[in-house]
């Protein structure tokens, strides 16, 4: 797996420059009108970025979300479910970061292979930084109006997190 | 609807930060996290520059073409808005791919192309089309089979099967992505 994740973008960068040079496509000049293009989207997206990268961090600065844990505690002390793991469900659709580093905590506390380990990684890879890419996506060609995109993003994220859950019990549970 | 998030996280944090009595933190953070934002765009950049130019070749060549062309059975599915020579689909597929193969860093360029290509026929330039909502539904769901960083962090925290998690990932991924496309399928419905 690992051998195959490393060659697996060179194999890709040779297969595009050779098929290029077959179809006599002048690869230099295609590449300089491509890396054009590609300087004028950061430019399009710096803006997006900063504004997010600016919200999320003083928003988790604030330490918000560990004080609505004291809230929810009551209600999950009755389900299986770990509370540990909430931050992290609550940040994985805000910041790939934030998620990233709460799994890294669990990971020190409880070890890779405990349940909540296990769960962490699942979640970890099983949605994306929905608000992030929608923010950087729609930013990027000026879309304001993003009608029901949110929506249907979060209810998949919710879907993932309540799988995740359900999934990881089913396959590790002794 | 960004706008209204954007606007509650900051609004929380510094509110919240009153009563905490954590204003310190959010005062310096207000001063250096748009330093943060500058160097994720720097860290950025030149990967952004580099695919879309590498990618600029296959599309010159092609070969773009031709790798939409083997996903088009289920691309066409997916985007029944866009007639099967699309540009955007070829970009399309090749963020789909990159995002399964765990190549984040290469899948962005390749999403923002997509929309690109799609903005170019839209009518209302200020607001999102079918296909621009379908396609970030299927790209937020993470279609993730080697959750590479996952696997590598349990490897260094001394886990006796790093690997374990891939299938309970894929299956979670699988069953996200499919209910995000199934709202959005059943909204594209009701709105005809």
């Amino acid at each position: 797996m690992n051998l195959l994740s490393k060659i697996i973008i060179p194999l890709f960068v040779l297969l595009i420059i050779f098929f290029g040079v077959k179809k006599k496509v002048n690869v230099y000049d295609s590449f300089l009108s491509g890396a054009k293009e590609g300087l004028v989207t950061v430019f399009h997206i710096a803006p997006t970025i900063i504004a997010m990268v600016f919200a999320v961090n003083i928003f988790l600065d604030s330490k918000f979300l560990e004080g609505m844990l004291g809230f929810l505690e009551p209600f999950l002390t009755n389900t299986n479910i770990p509370m540990d793991i909430i931050p992290m469900a609550l940040l994985r659709p805000i910041s790939g970061t934030a998620s990233l580093a709460i799994m890294n905590d669990i990971f020190i506390n409880f070890g890779p292979d405990s349940f909540v380990g296990r769960l962490a990684s699942t979640l970890q890879g099983c949605t994306d930084t929905t608000i992030y890419v929608l923010a950087l996506y729609f930013g990027s060609i000026k879309v304001t109006k993003t009608r029901y995109s949110l929506k249907v993003g979060l209810f998949a994220d919710l879907c993932g997190i309540i799988a995740a859950f359900i999934i990881t019990t089913i396959f590790f549970s002794q | 609807m960004v706008n209204i998030i954007w606007a509650s996280l900051i609004f929380i944090a510094i509110i919240y930060s009153f009563f905490t009595g954590n204003i310190e933190t959010i005062n310096n953070g207000i001063l250096t996290h748009a330093t943060s934002g500058m160097n994720l765009i720097l860290e950025m950049m030149p990967l952004i520059v580099l695919w879309t130019g590498i990618m600029k070749i296959a599309e010159n060549s092609g070969l773009l073409e031709i790798f939409s062309r083997i996903l088009n059975p289920l691309l066409s599915k997916l985007f029944p808005s866009l007639n099967k020579d699309h540009k955007a689909l070829g970009y399309i597929a090749s963020n789909i791919a990159a995002n399964m193969l765990g190549l984040g860093s290469a899948a962005t360029p390749f999403g923002l192309k997509a929309m690109e290509e799609l903005q170019k026929d839209n009518p209302k330039k200020d607001t999102a089309t079918e296909a621009m909502i379908t396609f970030l539904v299927l790209n937020t769901g993470g279609v993730t089979l080697i959750p590479t960083t996952v696997i590598a962090l349990r490897m260094m925290y001394g886990s006796s099967n790093p690997t374990e998690i891939i299938i309970t990932s894929i299956l979670a991924t699988t069953v996200s992505s499919f209910s995000g496309l199934m709202l959005d399928y059943m909204i594209r419905r009701k709105n005809r």
